[in-house]
């Protein structure tokens, strides 16, 4: 008896949030399958499981923080021999009836398919008779090992009902599975097409991503799910993520779908008037060297930190259906490293730093980040996240909450406008500045007061 | 930039070669061109006919039959500040002088940790084709391409046989340059203001997106026939030029074959241990995900190389067997 817990993925980890669960009850799971994304406050992180065994049940539901070390979920030991696999999976089909047949583990076990099998160990499969889609891969990322493949040619010898045959109700009548290209096994990945219910061969009898893409049109046609994919549950996924997405992909969009699925977003936008800073700023940083001018960058969080402390209610996490006001003022600050991935690591006390503080902090922070040395107390618990595209040229940034976080301030580009002001039209810079709030937690009036205080901040540098 | 802007004349590889060595001459004194017969009888394949005349004794010299020996003098010569450009008759010859080249010109740079440069071109013939049988007709560039501290570049066409030189004078350090000899006679429009190449990258000669042929050198006219044969019957084959040996650029062929998902290497090198094993050998590793086909190779049959027209013609990478591996791939 193996259970699943929360894993410390950090040493200063205590507690971590179930995002999702990757699988289901009564599925079964091997040694390094992804099992359920964990959000350790700085990503979401997919734990893959340590132990062989079928999920009998899970003992926490996604969205809820727990401490690590916590049982996640009740795994039963899996043996070899097919015939304990009914009675291991027994309590767990018990609560989820309709999930399908549960033996065909490997194709609902990821969102995304692990890579194929080496042509060679697709050979070896073949002379043993050993289908390789129904296979869960023990190797590194996924893949199938020769082994998995001779465990499953003898669980399936000696038994009168082999695995894969009763999970496949067709699978009796299906030829010899076919050679298929690496470059086809990947499309009929990506596609949702299972390699076997592909019948047109190329010249050389194998499968190649012209009989793949043939497969996929005509498989589209009919009603969503066709008839032979009701009792395939790789029919139902939603199509994979498309190549040349890393792990940071996947986790981002865990957490993202996350955001706009749970949180109902409100935003609230002001322009500002930045002259008062921006002037400010050219006068104080001529007393400084070029190494320590300030940027408004760093003015604007720091100014933001300050709100952040008079509105606290913008300034926590939602968890179990209620609002956790922060203990203080961390800003998130979102960085793009090189590569596509998304990190929003915290200046830790935002609220109480000097300005030339907050600017250090913000430099340091950039370049740790995008060469991937954040420290894990700057990962864990930012209070209130803000992501300014400004360098990236736009004007207005309308941002997606970072969970369990209940608001983020997008900041767009300085740009000279006409402004009027005490009856005159004058140029001044100005920023656009966006709130995107939490309705659970606040309402528009919240997120109102705090672009009212962070712009009479903002006319008053001198108290930065 | 259009072509009623720019004059363009009818050339061939051999004067294109030739208007290279003659700038490389005339616009830096430290170069001189030295080998076998270059001076009085013009070079064995006419390349360096009449540069005697106009740059004198002193900067085309002809050599005694020692590729040891004047291989090694062009390597001491590179080391002493000069620019010398040393001619090989031919590639099978060249392995008199390896040791020159192996461990001489190749190592000096890093046993001196980058103190003693060797700033040498060697310019050899290569490969089959003029019934010279099985002592002048051999594909050895590969051997050559797997020796590091050298470069290898395998000028196929006339803009590179007119521009790879003055790039490869300027290297710091050796510089390989394989003429294929049936080469010399092709002729077409060049530019007049041809000047330097890129040294660095491999070019995709023709675009297309059921495949991917990649060649170099003189089975790059056979490869790009192939390639209008296959469009005749609607495959577009892509056309990659490796024209740099050493360091294989990866990135152009893989980018390519990620597109196309399909690779048929040309070398007229042996098949075992190839340069075409190499390319094939690092698809596999960079874009086995993408491989709709297993890559196939067309390379010279494994013997000398005969001398009968017809034997000959059997042993070398021929359009017609392109054509056939490309068909196998494509499906």
């Amino acid at each position: 008896m193996a259970d699943f817990t929360m894993p410390s993925l950090g040493a200063d980890m205590d507690a971590g949030t179930l995002v999702e669960w990757l699988v289901r009850e009564g599925d079964t799971v091997h040694r390094g399958d992804p099992m359920a994304v964990v959000d350790t406050d700085k990503s979401a992180i997919e734990v893959e499981s340590f132990d062989d065994g079928v999920v009998e049940r899970f003992l926490v539901e996604p969205g809820a923080r727990v401490a690590v070390g916590t049982t996640l979920a009740s795994l039963a030991p899996l043996d070899d021999a097919p015939t304990k696999v009914p009675a291991a999976r027994s309590p767990g089909a018990a609560t989820t009836p309709a999930a399908g047949p549960p033996a065909r583990h490997g194709h609902h076990r990821r969102p995304h398919t692990p890579r194929a099998a080496p042509p060679p160990l697709r050979h070896h499969a073949a002379e043993l008779g050993v289908d390789l889609t129904t296979l869960a891969g023990s190797g590194p990322d996924g893949t199938v090992t020769r082994a998995d493949v001779d465990r499953a040619a003898r669980a399936s010898a000696p038994s009168p009902l082999p695995l894969q045959r009763r999970a496949e109700p067709g699978a009796a009548t299906r030829p010899r599975p076919r050679r298929a290209s690496p470059y086809a096994r990947r499309l009929a990945a990506e596609l949702g097409v299972d390699l076997a219910s592909v019948t047109e061969v190329g010249g050389d009898g194998a499968v190649h991503a012209a009989q793949v893409l043939g497969a996929a049109s005509t498989a589209v046609a009919p009603v969503p799910p066709p008839p032979p994919a009701a009792t395939s549950p790789a029919r139902v996924e939603p199509p994979p993520k498309p190549r040349g997405t890393g792990a940071s992909r996947t986790t981002i969009a865990a957490l993202m779908s996350r955001a706009k699925r749970e949180i109902p977003h409100y935003y609230v936008a002001t322009t500002v008037d930045l002259g008062p800073l921006t002037e400010w700023l050219r006068r104080s940083n001529r007393e400084r060297g070029v190494s320590e001018r300030i940027l408004p960058a760093a003015a604007l969080l720091k100014a933001t930190a300050l709100t952040a402390r008079d509105h606290p209610e913008l300034n926590g996490f939602w968890v179990d259906r209620a609002f956790v006001p922060g203990d203080d003022v961390h800003l998130g600050v979102a960085v793009h490293v090189r590569g596509g991935a998304l990190v929003a690591p915290a200046i830790h006390r935002t609220a109480d730093l000097t300005l030339p503080e907050v600017m250090a902090a913000l430099r340091d922070l950039v370049a740790r980040a995008r060469s991937g040395r954040l420290r894990r107390a700057e990962l864990a618990d930012p209070t209130l996240t803000v992501t300014d595209l400004g360098d990236q040229g736009v004007e207005e940034v309308i941002g997606v909450i970072y969970p369990p976080q209940v608001a983020l301030l997008g900041i767009g580009r300085v740009v000279e406008r006409p402004w009027a002001m005490d009856g005159l039209i004058g140029v001044r810079p100005t920023v656009r500045l966006t709130l995107s709030g939490d309705h659970r937690a606040t309402d528009g009036a919240a997120g109102a007061r705090f672009l009212n205080t962070l712009e009479e901040r903002l006319q008053h540098p001198e108290a930065l | 930039m259009t072509s009623a802007t720019v004059a363009v004349r009818e050339t061939t590889y051999r004067e294109a070669m030739r208007d290279a060595l003659r700038e490389a001459l005339a616009e830096d004194e430290r170069v001189f061109l030295m080998g076998e017969d270059v001076g009085r009888y013009g070079g064995c394949f006419a390349v360096s006919l009449g540069l005697l005349e106009e740059f004198g004794p002193e900067r085309v010299r002809d050599t005694p039959l020692s590729e040891s020996g004047f291989v090694g003098a062009g390597v001491g010569a590179a080391i002493a500040g000069m620019r010398p450009i040393v001619e090989i008759m031919t590639v099978n010859f060249s392995l008199l002088a390896l040791d020159q080249i192996l461990n001489n010109a190749a190592t000096l740079q890093h046993m001196s940790g980058g103190q003693v440069h060797v700033p040498l071109v060697i310019r050899m013939t290569t490969g089959a084709g003029r019934q010279l049988a099985a002592q002048h007709s051999h594909s050895l560039e590969g051997w050559y391409a797997h020796i590091p501290g050298i470069k290898v570049l395998a000028p196929a066409t006339l803009e590179d046989a007119r521009g790879m030189l003055g790039p490869a004078l300027e290297d710091p350090d050796p510089v390989l340059l394989f003429e294929h000899g049936t080469l010399y006679n092709a002729s077409g429009p060049l530019a007049e203001d041809a000047g330097p190449v890129d040294i660095q990258r491999a070019v995709v000669r023709r675009q297309g997106r059921d495949l991917t042929l990649i060649s170099y050198g003189g089975s790059l006219p056979k490869t790009l026939a192939a390639a209008e044969t296959l469009a005749a019957d609607g495959i577009e084959a892509e056309v990659v030029d490796l024209r740099v040996l050493r360091p294989l650029d990866d990135a152009t062929f893989t980018e390519s074959v990620r597109r196309t998902h399909r690779a048929v290497v040309v070398d007229e090198g042996w098949r075992s241990g190839s340069l075409s094993a190499e390319v094939s050998a690092r698809i596999t590793e960079q874009c086995f995900y993408d491989l709709d086909s297993p890559v196939l190779r067309v390379c010279s049959a494994e013997v000398p190389m005969p001398y009968a027209r017809h034997l000959e013609e059997a042993a070398l990478p021929q359009p017609e067997a392109i054509v056939a591996a490309a068909r196998a791939v494509v499906g």
